[in-house]
């Protein structure tokens, strides 16, 4: 990622003065509590986006800004100082952990706000009814291309899958394909209702997306490997790990949150905040 | 509309004098208005050009780092898009490898050629040949009538309806294939071809045909040997913009292809297409990154393939009328 730069011109300086002008004037007229920023996981950003709106309902004059860009992204911010809590759907890297602990003297805060599984769609007619990780691994990085691989019937397996540019995709290849390729033969669609939708109506099929999604198609049990139990991926499951295909989605600042910050995170973690969770498609906390 | 020209007093009856069209007799209001007017309209003229340049200009400008920026072309340059013959430009090893998308949108394309050409070039010629007067005034309009259904209605019929048809008719393992988007896009270029072709089949001179038919030839003979011919370069300018609509036609492949970034000689497999790659990705890659700016390259691979098509058209349609005009 490369920082575009300003073109210089004559129109620069006028630029830069009315921008200064503006952030001038703005802070002149205050009145208005400071804005709190919220920046990071584009998995993430509508659940930011509720809980802003839901709390900024609640408390009258408090203005919460949420932006994806993805995590890394929220943690330069983080890092930079442009953002008060970055949202992330990784846990923070040493690296950049590292530079906070420099730049401001203590390690970041970890929130866990609500976990995030998802689910394996079949045809409801398919026989299959658990997969382990590694199998799910061989079918979508195009190992097994027949049913029969993986003890179903002699038919082939059709795939399908999200977009390159939606966090689903990257978070599937890199915890179930640990990084490898996926197959060519992937037909990516736009939207977990249209992989639901192709799946229901192809009896070779296979998907994957959110948990929430399950019309006309079947759950597949996951087990982490051959001696684990094969778990759905229900809201008990998610939330004790059991169900193998299952992250954290967090909140982090510079330092443990207080005054406003505090508030805002302690809705989030509010029976309010996590009944939005189940609404936008994840899974609570608590 | 007549071309004689007014200079000539030779030519003007002489039972209604013209009216003398003298620039100074007319009031000094008028000439302000017709010269906002002309002004106004010279804007608009200008306007379209002045858009369609920035649009070059801007594209141009996005796909640069791919062949100039050394930090963009360690992921993604000319030689790495034909490196690999995979298309996954997201995860740890980026891989983009354009080869797929080549090969795809020229199924898709192919297969919609091969259903519109013959289809709307044959309608052509029946609207024009042989329906009786009132067939025509009824079939024209409802076939350029779907040039009005927007591509993602046609998009989701083929997406829904014409799969299933499809996979029933042929077996195909994959429910969104080439075969059914080329349908589906096929039926979305039929009314530019049959609008152009038919034009072009109407203006073929009346004499021709009474010629032909004076010979003894039959109406078929005569439509195919003869006004056929004599349009050609009309209808294959009509093919032309067809091709080009096909070429950068997003939604229904979107929709309808399965954009599977796949190698594969039968048009019963899943394809991704330029056009598709373009808009499913685009909303979510980071700005300036390899990635974006290859996504513009491929805009511009598109762009520059329609740009020499429609100028080919253009080459046709003014061959047809000079010949025409008696050469």
């Amino acid at each position: 990622m490369r920082s575009r730069q300003w073109s210089s011109g004559p129109l620069r300086a006028p630029v830069i003065g009315l921008l200064l002008l503006g952030l001038a004037s703005g802070c002149g007229s205050g009145g208005r509590a400071a804005a709190l920023t919220v920046k990071g996981s584009d998995t993430m950003v509508i659940l930011g986006q509720r809980w802003a709106e839901a709390y900024m309902s609640e408390h009258a004059g408090a203005l919460i800004q949420v932006t994806g860009g993805g995590s890394g992204t929220g943690f330069a911010a983080l890092i930079n100082g442009t953002t008060d809590i970055c949202q992330a759907s990784r846990p923070i890297k040493d690296e950049e952990r590292k530079q906070i602990e420099e730049r401001f003297g203590a390690p970041p805060h970890e929130t866990v706000v609500a976990r995030d599984g998802l689910a394996i769609y079949l045809h409801t007619g398919n026989p299959i009814a658990e997969l382990s990780l590694a199998q799910l691994r061989d079918i979508y990085g195009g190992k097994i291309t027949r049913w029969n691989g993986v003890g179903g019937p002699n038919a082939p397996i059709v795939l399908y899958g999200r977009e390159n540019s939606s966090g689903t995709y990257e978070y599937f290849k890199e915890h179930v394909l640990e990084k490898g390729d996926f197959a060519v033969s992937v037909q990516t669609l736009p939207g977990t209702a249209a992989v639901v939708n192709a799946v229901a109506r192809d009896p070779n099929g296979i998907g994957y997306g959110g948990a929430a999604y399950l019309k006309g198609v079947k759950e597949c049990a996951v087990k982490a490997d051959d001696a684990s139990p094969a778990t759905l991926p229900t809201a008990e499951n998610v939330r004790s790990r059991a169900y193998p295909i299952s992250r954290e989605l967090y909140f982090y600042s510079r330092k443990a949150p207080e005054g406003p910050m505090k508030a805002f995170v302690d809705f989030a973690l509010s029976d309010t905040g996590q009944k939005l969770v189940t609404e936008v498609g994840y899974f609570p906390v608590r | 509309m007549t071309a004689t020209p007014v200079s000539s007093p030779a030519v003007a009856p002489a039972a209604r004098p013209l009216r003398p069209l003298v620039h100074r007799a007319r009031p000094r209001s008028l000439r302000v208005r017709e010269a906002v007017i002309d002004v106004f309209l010279r804007l608009c003229a200008l306007s379209a050009v002045a858009g369609l340049l920035l649009i070059v200009v801007f594209v141009m400008r996005e796909a640069l780092p791919v062949l100039l920026d050394p930090e963009t072309r360690r992921e993604a340059s000319l030689g790495r898009f034909f490196a690999t013959p995979m298309w996954q430009p997201v995860g740890d090893i980026p891989k983009y490898g354009i080869a797929p998308l080549l090969v795809g949108t020229l199924k898709v394309v192919l297969v919609a050629m091969a259903f519109a050409v013959p289809v709307s070039v044959l309608a052509a010629v029946y609207a024009s040949e042989f329906a009786p007067a009132r067939v025509r005034e009824g079939l024209k309009p409802v076939i350029e009538l779907l040039a009005g259904i927007p591509s993602v209605v046609l998009g989701f019929f083929a997406l829904i309806v014409l799969a299933t048809w499809v996979q029933s008719l042929t077996g195909a393992v994959s429910r969104l294939n080439a075969l059914n988007a080329g349908f589906a896009l096929g039926l979305g270029i039929v009314p530019t071809i049959f609008s152009v072709a038919e034009d072009a089949l109407r203006s073929v001179p009346r004499s021709y045909r009474e010629a032909s038919l004076a010979l003894g030839a039959s109406r078929w003979a005569t439509a195919w040997n003869v006004i056929l011919p004599a349009a050609g370069a009309g209808v294959s300018a009509g093919i032309l913009l067809g091709l080009a609509r096909a070429v950068g036609e997003t939604m229904i492949v979107l929709m309808a292809s399965g954009n599977a970034a796949m190698i594969s000689g039968t048009p019963l497999d899943s394809v991704r297409t330029l056009s598709a790659s373009i808009a499913a990705e685009l909303a979510e890659v980071v700005v300036g990154s390899p990635h974006y700016s290859t996504l513009f390259f491929l805009g511009g691979i598109l762009f520059l393939t329609t740009f020499v098509i429609n100028v080919g058209a253009g080459l046709f349609v003014d061959r047809l009328r000079r010949r025409l005009a008696g050469a």
